[in-house]
């Protein structure tokens, strides 16, 4: 057992080396689009196994920003599959019917971007009733969103109705997902290491003392919802892409208790329990297909598990320090060291 | 100039009438109390000041800006800051944090700069967190600036409530029964350090505390609320000898 501690103690001694390293996020950046690239053209990995790292990205996307919601502000939302499914099915009616067949590849971030902000715009409208109501009152408020998108979608024919929508070519390459991927999480780790990361933290600690406090609480929500939201609608395109086919019923609201499991699993108000959990998650319900139906027990129970002797998650309330930005740790250091200094400077 | 001037604020919730005709007025540097027994609306008035209740009738003026109508961040923007009669730190969070979150009105970045990391962005975070640093060396409380708020004694909360009120840059500070729990000690160091707050800082305070002997030690002056009403203004030797003061906390005496 304690040569087994050891070990682990070695191994986090160099990956805290490895990770300390200035250039550590460029290469590894570089390399992993490099090697997404590779697998897309020279197709060396199985398609099998394609297709469930493309599906890791988009759960990754889609809990990390969801987190923004549910972990840091402490609020709790169940829409996200609904603002998924605007994303899905904007960036779909582009490729399908706006755009020209030739150009489908060049035009695809955009069809993606598209889907982003009307998710975004939508995210928007369900902000504003989150200024007057909280807690299990908003997730009233967001399901109700929920279903009334998936009803909207059934009833419109121009997008299949019940039937769903297809004829989108399979557009989403590990490459892109890999893009889509590090860009939200760069943008929501560069939002949650800023002065916004410390309102939506107030808001949920105490909303009122937050507002006393000069913290413009209804710019921060919204802010929340709809950055939330943006990167939402791309999961949603990238995931229409990658099936080729969408319809109503797959965002429902089963859908939106996926994405909420991957959060508490791995962890609330935490970037890297965020991509833990939807690694893990994905991953395992891959593995475990073999089981069939009790598949479905299983998941369940790892969850009560969890939330019996980790209720906030693996990672819960903690970073790693991969995501930290060391700014605010060095600014600390210098100011006591100069605190440390001053006195000899005086005397 | 007066530097808040609250005339005829009346404030009802559901046809009680928690503050009627309720005028006031506070010049710079002055340090004023507010007593009056449980239920009297002190608390209220200090919602209606700073906006977290909109006063139905009358007006409140900090320095001729009108603030009713405003929302409580932006009237704390404008240089009102107050601490709570129940603690209300962030107190998951980090004591640094809680001080930082108080400069939040003052960052120049804007949302998209904080997005991307760039521009002022990196000059404003070492900026806030030097100050914030600053003000809790000043408080003695800078070698529990990585804590959580909630791990610090009663004391220090207490404290830190304070501190994180004066990040905000108020002009004047209202202080919500701040030695509520606090034993006749530790109320005589708290008198000192509220006279050391005012001249610090240059504020300007309204007081709520039930504790005479803190109120009468160092209020300028005195209000007295009973429901709702204001019954007596004046110096703390008036308001010791005024009956009506008396009739409010002891009661009638019955004539037998």
């Amino acid at each position: 057992m304690s040569s087994f501690k050891a070990a682990y103690h070695t191994l986090l001694a160099h990956w805290h080396m490895l990770t300390g390293y200035k250039l550590f996020w460029p290469v590894f950046m570089i390399a992993g689009l490099a090697f997404c690239v590779a697998v897309d053209t020279y197709g060396f990995m199985d398609l099998y196994l394609q297709l469930i790292l493309i599906y890791v990205g988009i759960n990754i996307i889609l809990t990390v920003s969801l987190n923004l919601i549910n972990g840091y502000m402490g609020e709790f939302s169940v829409g996200h599959a609904g603002f998924m499914a605007v994303g899905a099915y904007v960036a779909s009616l582009l490729t399908v019917h706006s755009f020209p067949a030739g150009a489908q590849n060049m035009l695809f971030p955009l069809a993606i971007l598209a889907g982003g902000l009307g998710a975004a715009f939508v995210g928007f409208l369900v902000a504003i009733p989150s200024f007057k109501t909280r807690g299990d009152y908003l997730a009233i408020v967001t399901l109700a969103f929920c279903m009334i998108v998936k009803s909207v979608l059934e009833n419109i024919d121009a997008v299949g109705g019940p039937r769903g929508l297809l004829g989108m070519e399979k557009l989403t390459s590990l490459p892109w997902v890999f893009f889509w991927t590090a860009l939200s999480v760069w943008v929501i780790r560069n939002l949650v290491y800023s002065n916004f990361r410390r309102g939506v933290l107030s808001i949920r600690e105490d909303e009122i003392a937050s507002d006393l406090m000069s913290v413009n609480t209804r710019q921060v929500k919204i802010i929340a919802f709809v950055v939330s939201s943006f990167f939402a609608g791309i999961a949603g395109g990238l995931f229409a892409h990658a099936l080729q086919f969408i319809n109503p019923r797959m965002f429902d609201i089963l859908k939106s208790t996926d994405i909420l499991i991957m959060v508490y699993l791995g962890g609330i108000a935490s970037i890297s329990g965020s991509i833990i959990g939807a690694v893990i998650y994905t991953i395992l319900l891959e593995i475990l297909r073999p089981l069939g139906v009790w598949r479905m027990v299983f998941m369940p129970l790892t969850l009560v598990l969890l939330m019996i002797y980790r209720p906030r998650g693996i990672m819960g309330m903690k970073e790693a320090r991969l995501f930290t930005p060391l700014r605010d740790i060095t600014t600390e250091k210098l100011w006591r060291q100069k605190k440390k200094e001053a006195p000899d400077a005086s005397a | 100039m007066p530097l808040l001037e609250i005339s005829k604020l009346t404030h009802r919730f559901a046809g009680l009438c928690a503050v009627s005709d309720f005028n006031f007025v506070i010049e710079p540097h002055e340090l004023v109390g507010v007593i009056g027994p449980n239920g009297a609306g002190k608390t209220t008035v200090f919602n209606l000041i700073t906006g977290v209740y909109r006063a139905s009738v009358g007006s409140i003026k900090l320095k001729d800006q009108e603030l009713v109508g405003k929302t409580p961040h932006q009237i704390t923007s404008l240089g009102i800051a107050r601490t709570f009669q129940n603690i209300r730190l962030f107190k998951e969070l980090s004591v640094l944090d809680n001080v930082r979150i108080a400069h939040y009105g003052q960052i120049a970045y804007t949302p998209a700069e904080a997005l991307l990391h760039i521009g002022r962005f990196r000059a404003e975070e070492k900026r806030i967190t030097n100050r914030a640093l600053d003000l809790l060396a000043i408080f003695k409380l800078d070698e529990s600036a990585n804590e959580k708020a909630k791990n610090l004694s009663y004391g220090l909360q207490r404290r830190l409530e304070i501190a994180r009120a004066l990040a905000t840059e108020p002009a004047l500070l209202l202080l919500d029964e701040p030695a509520a729990g606090m034993n006749p000690n530790e109320i005589i160091q708290l008198m000192e350090f509220i006279r050391w707050i005012r001249q610090t800082f240059s504020v300007t305070i309204i007081l709520i505390e039930h504790q005479m002997r803190l109120v009468m030690g160092i209020c300028e002056r005195l209000v007295v609320l009973d429901f709702g009403a204001t019954i007596a203004q004046g110096l703390p030797s008036e308001i010791q000898k005024n009956p009506k003061v008396m009739e409010a906390y002891l009661g009638v005496e019955v004539a037998s």
